[in-house]
């Protein structure tokens, strides 16, 4: 067990930071996951979460694990890369997949030009 | 005689660097996690024949480089825009349609990417026949600008690498 005491100031503040950085981007993400209103804004608050908050929590670890170890800890790339990889499949899914029953239900929030398939719109400008 | 054993070279290769960064470097290792990468690369070419292709693999950096900048810059934009609830409701979020020039599979997926993992726009819809895309922005102030944006920045210089 480290005894986090003897952690010098010039490596614990910088670490401190991002983790500071990287907690808070996540935590106003899932804020505003809650507070949000129509489906197609929600989307965009959890990517704070996996970008910079992914990035500022990995980055501390990094520093920290390479400070303890003495030695340069990377493999936390390897998590960050993975979560953003990852992260736009979920969205874009689940994106496609409110606009697909959007355009079912003819919803109103929905723009005129997008309650057609493109397909559809191909078809009513042929004819 | 390469090609055929080594389909995809630099997905082998990245293959192998995580597994090397994800376990402890040895000799024996290295062995195992090069079998392994030049397994998926075989599997990897059986189910996509296409292989990517990077023509000017030098401006990677500089694209990533330019989605670093703007991905923390949008980070700050949009957590603004949450803890001052939309700066007191005058926030409009909406759809910006616009027309692509890119055709490249690989390139799109980077794309697709790219505008989701920035905070405030997310890729909604695209069709291939139409080379046409719906993206939707958080904070929505000039759809112009969005457009100049994804084309300017993004897409050209996808093109220069990938076409």
């Amino acid at each position: 067990m480290t005894d986090f005491a003897t952690i010098p100031l010039w490596i614990i503040l910088p670490i401190a930071l991002f983790l500071v950085i990287g907690s808070t981007l996540t935590l106003l993400g899932a804020i505003g996951l809650v507070r949000l209103k129509s489906f197609y804004d929600r989307i965009h608050a959890p990517t704070l979460g996996t970008s910079w908050g992914t990035a500022g929590i990995v980055i501390a670890s990094m520093l920290f694990g390479s400070y303890i170890e003495g030695r340069a800890v990377i493999h936390e790339i390897a998590l960050g890369l993975f979560i953003t990889i990852t992260t736009p499949v979920t969205l874009i899914l689940l994106g496609r997949a409110a606009l697909h029953r959007d355009r079912l239900e003819k919803a109103d929030h929905l723009p005129e030009e997008l309650r057609s398939l493109p397909e559809a719109r191909d078809r009513a400008a042929s004819d | 005689m390469i090609r055929r054993l080594i389909p995809h070279p630099l997905l082998s290769f990245a293959l192998l660097l995580f597994w090397l960064v994800l376990t402890s470097f040895s000799v024996g290792n290295l062995l195992l996690g090069g079998v392994i990468a030049l397994f998926a690369g075989t599997m990897m070419a059986k189910l996509q024949p296409a292989t990517p292709r990077l023509r000017r693999v030098i401006l990677l950096p500089k694209l990533f480089g330019i989605v670093f900048y703007d991905i923390i810059r949008s980070n700050l934009a949009v957590s603004w825009l949450i803890i001052t609830r939309g700066r007191r409701g005058t926030r409009h979020s909406g759809f910006v349609p616009l027309d692509l020039e890119l055709k490249d599979p690989t390139a799109l997926a980077l794309l697709s990417m790219i505008i989701t993992a920035t905070p405030g726009s997310a890729w909604i819809e695209y069709s291939a026949d139409e080379d046409h895309l719906v993206v939707h922005v958080f904070d929505l102030i000039d759809e112009d600008l969005w457009r100049a944006q994804i084309k300017g920045r993004y897409e050209s210089l996808l093109m220069e690498i990938f076409e």
